[in-house]
């Protein structure tokens, strides 16, 4: 023991022991790793820097000493400290002579410095010497530093000695050439597209690193245009195939996977290439067959390639044996344990799906765990995946756990993309316009802010429009309900300022339309809205106008109104308001107040926001009154362009484009400040007696979305000559683009149907009937998970032909239904046998509980990862995979407990290392006492250890973690 | 159970400098998205970042292949270190961070994350990982945290040998370590 220590201490004094470096640096690497907390760490690293700055002013720093003073600065700006005093330092060192020196330099100004930076500049001139340097390391270090800080401007004067570069005997310099030469694409394609046959050259290197390198420049060619690259096709297929027939050096190989990475870059690149073309397709087909079966599901980099596979398949011309093989290897990936392969599977399952949506329906039950997945990621995954299948059968039951799912949710950034993405499902497959307005109130309730203003006007005009001219009634009663959905919401705190704006809007135009609410309420209520909201300018705009059209209504039919007193005060603060806008609303409503009733009628009808309206840019009504002016002897109007003596603004504005240079007096107006979209909007509708609701400034969208809605018959009515229905299959209609799953042909999957008998496409048909009811109050009773889950996937996946199908033969129906109502539930039955049985045990079924997912799973023997850990040791496999299927899902085992329980596997395999400390025990002894196993890297750890205590760092409580074998 | 403690502490610390990035976040939301319409122009790159972290969060090796300023890189560090750090083992190892992925794997009580495009393949991310951390434990043997803070350049110089233009170049150890070896001996 004894003895052994001493060696050790020995072998740290030895040639390669020690740090070499000084005792402030250990010091300070010390204090950093022993700091308790980001605070303390903070104080840590101001003092260093105050220190820094005394030590860098000093002239003569022994280069050496400069070295580590560089490092320190990189510690400090790592740890989130501003450096900047000592960049300049960093810029000096890449001249120095020592390579050690130099190459430290580079690293430093690259983590210091964007290529923008103006001390870069400096730096250019050295690495233009260095390229030229005699030692091909320097030329190495040269070329890395060139891909970070050569900028747009720099590249003409390395590039010519760049690509001189590419034919360098060392193969180390060829490769980062090329990388140097990407790095000039990416940043200015134009400068370098004179050489991109280099890239194709270098293919063929005979250093297969040079070649692996080669692929990413190509890989980004490619995909700018994959069609100049067609003849590469058979070249990238032989490649791969002889990699993956293990051609290449073993140095390349990965846990026994012959050189992975490239494999994955080629199938990329081949992705690409092959789609859409059934002809490059055809060279690939038997290459990745080859891959598939050769396939190692036991690893994670077996796995990472089969995934890269799926991608291929389902990017490049379909073939139906490569799908099935890609469909059977993501159906392994969603049965598996682990969280990080059912993501890889769901993730392939949504690339899938494009091509065959059929394929979905085998994994409905996987695909829902998934989305009930406590994990997040997991969840998000299966959102993505879901927005891609979404139909007009499936879209309620989507789109409520989307919104459902987006209430819950803080991030920013994702609860935009959600809040986006229910609002695109829903303009696209929406079965009713009630349901619409319902969901857009939800997203607008719960995410306003985060939308496209453009989809509240869009609300707006559907609630105005309502479902078509045939049918008054169905539109008030729309209206109606709106109101009443409004009214209690608009109490509520912190609604998002485009909601009140449509609330607003709404309780204006319809607030006492069916007589229900009185003015005076209504009035009220908007009132406590503008109170309630003193710094939204277009909301108060919003209230007062809709307040004004409730005064004009009033008026048109005759009966008094009297102003409420906090109607007065509203008026007479915003007829003062800074807001010209605003006061003109307050001045309007005055005034109309003091019309009598036949005027108010015609300046502002009654629900009139859906008459057009007609402009009359000529102002041909006022033609008889410039008659009688000029025959009054009034002079006629001059056009300004013609008129003599002033320079026109037409004629001043083109001589200024044509010398903007001259530096005159300025005569032409300041441009108009433009008045903000939503003012505009609620503006002209108050003012102008017809009005389009919504200044659109697209205008295809608008027209687009005007004569879709019109079209729209009411969802339930079914009126034979419309010939696109609501919930018609198949035909998709309405505001978005279309997507893949709507395109659905009915006709395979009702000749499936007949072929398959009572497959799950039977199932989600006949039992998605009874859905809406049934997942309504799902939540409440939640009698039987398995059964919910079955319903909600009956729900999700149910084949949009299906009910088409049921639909349209609406009389056969209930016969057809009955039998094979009855199959699924012998199904059920069958394909679930384990749920059922464990459910009766759990606790109340939450949505949430994750209980019966083991079961359901592969038994513990069959786990491959058990096998990889064995491979690997524990420590590689432990953190990524779930473990053993035992383990809890609520409890999060203390990873130090499963290491040690997990240390006799990795001895037994032989290829584990034990930790380097322990934490409170003696170090040493941990290490002799499994010296005997360890072979070689035993010395290693003694002279690691004993160079640590050397220096003062010690095994201590403060840090425990710092000496922890990673690998171990 | 004083180690306990003591993560505990730092992670309360941890939130509260992360509810003020969040803060932040809200307001740069507008300049991220310039920027990331900005990436899109040379958008081919699909490492973004490769960071190390320890689980008291304190970062120890930082590696960006897109300028980021100080404080972006600090609020970014703080957010993504509390969203790993609050996953359990069993869940996956990628986490969905504003218009990346991150994905994470952890040795010992250091989190290795490496911030990626949203369709790179994440497995085999994970798996580059491993094998960065195979490369320092052939090189330092038995590598452990300190061997890293000790060796910080170092460690660099191996990443840049692995990813440049924030690609996988070199998968190969032996390739990884020479230049770095040669290096050695010289000097």
């Amino acid at each position: 023991m004894e003895q052994l220590r001493t060696i050790g201490r020995e072998l740290a004094m030895g040639s390669q022991g020690g740090w070499g470096q000084s005792k402030e640096f250990l010091d300070l690497v010390k204090s950093i790793g022993e700091a308790r907390s980001k605070a303390e760490e903070d104080r840590i690293i101001a003092r260093e820097l105050e220190h820094l700055k005394r030590r860098l002013a000093d002239p003569d720093v022994q280069r050496r000493k400069m070295k580590e003073l560089l490092l320190r600065l990189v510690y400090a700006e790592m740890l989130g400290h501003d450096a900047s005093f000592g960049h300049i330092h960093a810029v000096k060192m890449t001249h120095d002579e020592s390579l050690p020196l130099k190459r430290t330099g580079y690293l430093a100004v690259a983590l210091f410095l964007d290529e923008r930076h103006d001390l870069v500049i400096l730096v250019v001139n050295t690495i233009q010497k260095d390229l030229r340097s005699d030692n091909y390391l320097v030329v190495c270090a040269a070329l890395t530093a060139a891909c970070r800080l050569i900028g747009e401007e720099a590249i003409p004067a390395v590039l010519p000695q760049v690509v001189e570069l590419l034919a360098h005997p060392k193969e180390a310099v060829r490769k980062k050439a090329v990388m140097a030469l990407h790095r000039f694409y990416q940043r200015s394609p134009s400068s370098v597209s004179h050489l991109v046959s280099n890239f194709r050259k270098r293919l063929c290197d005979n250093d297969p690193g040079v070649m692996g390198a080669t692929l990413c420049p190509l890989y980004d060619l490619i995909l700018g245009e994959p069609n100049s690259y067609k003849d590469l096709v058979v070249s990238f297929v032989n490649i791969l195939k002889q990699v993956a027939e293990r051609r290449l050096p073993t140095s390349y190989d990965y846990h026994q996977m012959p050189a992975p990475f490239i494999q994955i870059k080629l199938l990329k690149i081949l992705a690409v290439l092959g789609s859409g073309d059934k002809q490059a397709s055809g060279h690939m087909y038997t290459v990745l067959g080859d891959i598939f079966r050769k396939g190692d599901t036991a690893s994670n980099i077996g796995n990472a390639i089969l995934y890269e596979c799926i991608c291929c398949i389902s990017s490049i011309f379909p073939n139906p044996k490569m799908l099935e093989a890609a469909a059977e290897t993501t159906s392994k990936f969603l049965k598996s344990d682990s969280h990080n392969l059912k993501y890889m599977g769901i993730d392939a399952l949504g690339r899938l799906i494009k091509i065959n949506p059929d394929i979905a329906e085998e994994h409905q039950l996987a695909v829902i765990d998934c989305l009930e997945d406590p994990d997040d990621t997991l969840k998000r995954k299966t959102f993505e995946l879901l927005y891609k299948m979404t139909n007009s059968t499936n879209v309620e039951v989507i789109v409520d756990r989307m919104i459902e799912y987006m209430i819950n949710i803080t991030d920013h950034h994702y609860k935009t993309e959600i809040a986006s993405r229910c609002v695109e499902l829903a303009e696209q497959f929406a079965p009713s316009n009630q349901w619409f307005i319902q969901t857009m109130n939800k997203v607008f309730e719960h995410a306003g802010d985060l939308v496209n203003i453009r989809v509240a006007h869009n609300l707006m005009r559907l609630i105005a429009e309502g479902f078509g001219e045939e049918d008054e009634g169905a539109d008030s009663q729309l209206r109606s309900s709106a109101v009443d959905s409004y009214l209690r919401i608009v109490g509520e705190p912190k609604l998002p300022s485009s909601f009140l704006q449509i609330i607003c809007w709404v309780l204006g135009e319809y607030g006492t339309a069916d007589g229900k609410y009185s003015a005076s309420y209504i009035i009220g209520k908007l009132c406590d809205v503008a109170e309630a909201h003193l710094t939204d300018d277009t909301v108060k705009a919003y209230a007062i106008s809709a307040i004004l059209k409730i005064f004009a209504f009033e008026i048109a039919l005759g009966r008094k109104i009297d102003l409420l007193p906090e109607c007065q005060t509203l008026v007479d603060e915003l007829s003062a308001s800074h807001s010209t806008d605003l006061q003109q609303r307050a001045y309007e409503l005055q005034a109309l107040l003091g019309l009598d009733k036949n005027a108010v009628e015609s300046v502002m009808p009654a629900d009139a926001s859906c008459e057009d309206i007609e402009v009359d840019r000529n102002l041909s009504f006022l033609n008889s009154y410039v008659q009688q002016a000029l025959e009054n002897g009034a002079s006629p109007y001059i056009p300004e362009s013609e008129r003599s003596g002033v320079i026109s603004i037409g004629s001043y504005r083109s001589q200024e484009q044509q010398e903007t240079s001259a530096h005159t007096l300025r005569f032409e107006a300041y441009e108009m400040p433009k008045p903000s979209l939503p003012l505009a909007t609620s503006q002209s509708s108050m003012s102008t007696p017809i009005t389009n609701l919504v200044p659109v400034t697209e205008p295809g969208y608008y027209k687009e979305d005007h004569q879709t809605s019109k079209s729209q018959p009411p969802g339930d009515a079914v009126s034979g000559e419309f010939g696109v229905k609501l919930r018609l299959d198949g035909v998709q209609k309405k505001w978005g683009r279309p997507t893949y799953s709507s395109s659905t042909p009915s006709s395979s999957t009702s000749s499936k149907q007949t072929t398959n008998g009572a497959s799950h496409s039977d199932g989600g048909g006949s039992s998605s009937q009874p859905r809406e009811s049934s997942y309504g109050s799902k939540r409440q009773q939640g009698t039987e998970v398995s059964a919910e889950k079955q319903r909600l996937a009956a729900s999700l996946f149910g084949s949009a032909a299906a009910k088409a199908d049921r639909k349209a033969q609406a009389s056969r129906k209930t016969a057809k239904d009955s039998p094979s109502t009855e199959k699924v539930a012998t199904t059920n039955v069958t394909a679930q046998p384990v749920k059922e049985q464990v459910i009766p045990a759990a606790p109340p079924p939450d949505l949430l509980d994750l209980g019966d997912e083991p079961v359901s799973s592969n038994p513990p023997s069959a786990d491959p990862f058990s096998q990889l850990e064995g491979l690997l040791g524990p420590a590689s496999a432990a953190p990524v995979l779930s473990g053993t299927p035992a383990t809890g899902t609520s409890k999060a085992p203390d990873l130090m407990s499963i290491f040690s329980d997990d240390v006799p596997t990795g001895v037994a395999s032989g290829s584990t290392d034990p930790t380097l400390g322990d934490v409170n025990s003696s170090s040493h002894k941990g290490t002799t006492a499994v010296a005997s196993k360890k072979g070689p890297s035993l010395q290693d750890a003694l002279q690691k250890n004993a160079t640590a205590r050397q220096v003062g760092v010690t095994p201590t409580g403060n840090n425990p973690n710092l000496f922890k074998d990673l690998l171990g | 159970m004083a180690k306990e403690r003591r993560s505990v502490e730092s992670l309360s610390d941890l939130w509260r400098a992360g509810a003020e990035q969040a803060h932040r976040e809200v307001e740069d939301d507008g300049v991220e998205q310039q920027r990331s319409k900005q990436a899109g122009r040379d958008d081919e790159m699909t490492i973004r970042f490769v960071l190390f972290v320890n689980k008291q969060g304190q970062t120890r090796l930082a590696q960006y292949y897109e300028h980021l300023s100080l404080d972006e890189r600090r609020a970014l560090e703080g957010e993504i270190v509390r969203k790993c750090l609050a996953r359990t083992d069993q869940q996956c190892s990628f986490v969905e961070h504003r218009n990346y992925k991150v994905v994470y794997r952890r040795y010992a009580s250091l989190f290795f994350l490496v911030g990626v495009d949203n369709d790179e393949n994440e497995l085999a991310i994970l798996e580059f990982i491993h094998l960065l951390v195979e490369t320092m434990d052939r090189h330092f043997g038995n590598v452990c945290e300190l061997d890293i803070m000790f060796h910080l350049e170092k460690v660099h110089f191996m990443l840049e040998e692995m990813v440049m233009n924030g690609c996988i170049v070199e998968t190969s150890k032996q390739n990884i370590l020479a230049p770095i070896q040669l290096m050695e001996k010289t000097s």
